[in-house]
């Protein structure tokens, strides 16, 4: 157990060392290189800790055996990331978006409702959707429709607030510029308030594309057929495979920044007029 | 604030509304059912061809069935009204002790999150003052911090649970460990942008008073970040909120509101369901709220235009 703890201290000590030597150095590789080699210190402590100090494998299994388990189940994994990444997840963010967007235009033609919307979304966004999941199950039945309804209503409020948001962020005299140009209410959103409201709707988005998989991974806990993300995790968990289920939380975390890397480059592609992203 | 109140009512308004409006077609068929059972005359007369009409040209051909949708003991959807009783039922009209009571069961979840929220976010802000004056660990650490923010990191829930229980660690500190990390790293990435936002001419200032680093953190950069803080304080006290309900999952807890929503949903009893749904989500709305509140209030002492 001593020679663990050792061995453990001195992988820290040599991953920490230099990253301390790439801080100083100042090159520009390291703002990548010091977070590699951060994560594979804490990967090879992690080995080492569990390979040394004998810890059991339905407490913590090691990364290779993680990695051995991923390579194994690969038929597993993929119709499992089929049936809540794609059809539950995807499926709920696009409903929930566009039903978000279409609200978000309504309301925005009033601004009286649009004070009352912004509050109250902002509200809703802050509760424990996640939690009207055992409803829509009994709704919609176990299998993916009902994820895709739990994920919908959880991804609505924060595009909704976003979308509401940047629509009014256009400044009176950009307004009056279209005005002079006698455009009417679709030219004047179409052409001027949809492109200014962009950088929000992508916030809103991007926010979404992690509470879209929670939703979806977490709506499996209250009842799903025998496949899923959600399913595989609580039942590997009841029968100690935590490989298994380190596998698909693998797979989660690749499709979260995935999912968040695709938005992120589509909003790179439509608000490139931005002083953000402007070079 | 004032002009808002319409505006936010009408609002509340509308979703009530389409809520009571839900609640015919949505229970129809199973009060027409009920109201078989109990000898009323029913349009169409059996079960099998009543799933075949429509919910609304249902409820239009049983006008006197309507109104029971309202009352249903397992409806599908349950009025606004019974919600609220059930409510009233568990809150007020048992003694707190009661395994029936919410009150109880709210004390269960609320204690793991607030234990859970305390860690998380004092380890949270420990790691960001860190990150601030060390440049190995910025490097090292910020980018996973970012980066764990688009993750669901909830889902090692279940797994958190199983191996403590496992190592004989039980009740509240398991989920209080889920808490801890999700409201962790939005607490991280939000004190790392206060901590900072204080702008070069500010810590000029300060090097020439000759203030050292930690008087610099303590005069300049904390009270700089706080309303950093209470921003990413909201989001992680909702989350560990989330993260204390979904802990009490998997192993099929006895006690709390996520135990309540399994046991309304294993046992057929929708209005548990929804009642533990809905002091959730008022538990969520105060606790977010009382940290807005403190956020105004130290806007206000720091001189803030109110």
């Amino acid at each position: 157990m001593m020679a663990a703890i050792a061995a453990v201290m001195l992988v820290w000590g040599v991953g920490w060392a230099m990253n301390i030597g790439l801080a100083r150095g100042g090159h520009p590789s390291a703002g990548w290189a010091a977070p590699l080699v951060f994560g594979l210190t804490l990967l090879v402590m992690w080995e080492v800790g569990v390979r040394l100090g004998d810890v059991s494998p339905i407490i913590l299994p090691a990364p290779s055996a993680i990695a051995a388990r991923f390579a194994g189940s690969l038929p597993i994994l993929w119709a499992d990331f089929q049936q809540t990444i794609l059809k539950g997840a995807l499926t709920g963010y696009v409903i929930g978006a566009v039903a978000a967007f279409a609200v978000a235009i309504l309301v925005d033609r009033s601004a009286f409702l649009t004070r009352g919307v912004l509050p109250v979304g902002a509200f809703m966004a802050a509760l424990p959707i996640v939690g009207t999941a055992p409803i829509f199950v009994k709704w919609l039945g176990s299998d993916w429709p009902s994820k895709a309804a739990v994920v919908a209503v959880m991804v609505f409020f924060p595009i909704l607030v976003n979308t509401v948001a940047g629509l009014r962020d256009t400044t009176a005299m950009q307004r009056d510029l279209m005005r002079t140009y006698g455009a009417g209410y679709w030219p004047g959103l179409l052409k001027l308030r949809l492109p200014a409201a962009l950088p929000f709707m992508f916030n809103g988005l991007k926010i979404a594309t992690t509470l879209a998989l929670i939703g979806a991974i977490v709506a499996e806990f209250f009842g799903s057929p025998t496949v899923g993300m959600g399913f595989r995790i609580s039942t590997s968990v009841g029968q100690l495979a935590l490989d298994l289920v380190w596998a698909e939380i693998v797979v989660a975390a690749l499709a979260g920044s995935g999912f968040y890397g695709l938005v992120a480059l589509i909003e790179r592609r439509l608000t490139f007029w931005h002083p953000s992203i402007r070079q | 604030m004032m002009r808002n109140v319409l505006p936010i009512l009408t609002v509340v308004a509308v979703l009530l509304g389409v809520w009571l409006l839900a609640v015919v077609p949505m229970n129809i068929h199973l009060a027409a059912d009920q109201a078989q059972r109990d000898g009323v005359a029913v349009v169409p007369d059996t079960p099998a061809a009543r799933q075949e009409v429509g919910a609304v040209a249902l409820a239009v051909r049983n006008p006197d069935v309507m109104a029971s949708t309202y009352t249903l003991e397992r409806p599908a959807l349950p009025g606004p009204q019974q919600v609220v009783g059930e409510l009233w039922r568990t809150t007020v009209a048992v003694r707190p002790s009661s395994k029936q009571s919410l009150i109880y069961h709210g004390w269960v979840t609320l204690s793991a999150t607030l234990l859970g929220f305390a860690i998380g976010t004092t380890l949270g802000i420990v790691l960001a003052v860190g990150i601030v004056f060390s440049r190995t660990m910025d490097l090292s650490v910020m980018p996973w911090a970012i980066a764990s923010q688009t993750i669901p990191i909830l889902a090692l829930a279940p797994m958190i649970i199983v191996i403590m229980g496992s190592l004989g660690i039980q009740g509240l500190l398991p989920k209080a460990i889920i808490s801890a990390y999700l409201s962790f790293f939005p607490v991280v990435v939000g004190m790392v942008k206060g901590l900072r936002s204080p702008d070069a001419m500010q810590l000029d200032l300060l090097r020439t008073y000759h203030a050292s680093p930690l008087q610099g953190l303590w005069k300049l950069r904390f009270p700089a970040s706080l309303p950093y803080l209470f921003a990413s304080l909201k989001i992680g006290i909702s989350a560990a909120l989330v993260g204390a309900i979904v802990g009490e999952l998997p192993t099929g807890a006895r006690a709390g509101f996520g135990a309540r929503m399994l046991v309304g949903d294993q046992y057929g009893q929708p209005l548990v369901t929804w009642a533990a749904l809905f002091a959730a989500a008022i538990t969520a709305a105060v606790l977010v709220g009382i940290f807005a509140m403190l956020e105004r209030w130290s806007a206000r002492r720091m001189g803030a235009a109110a």
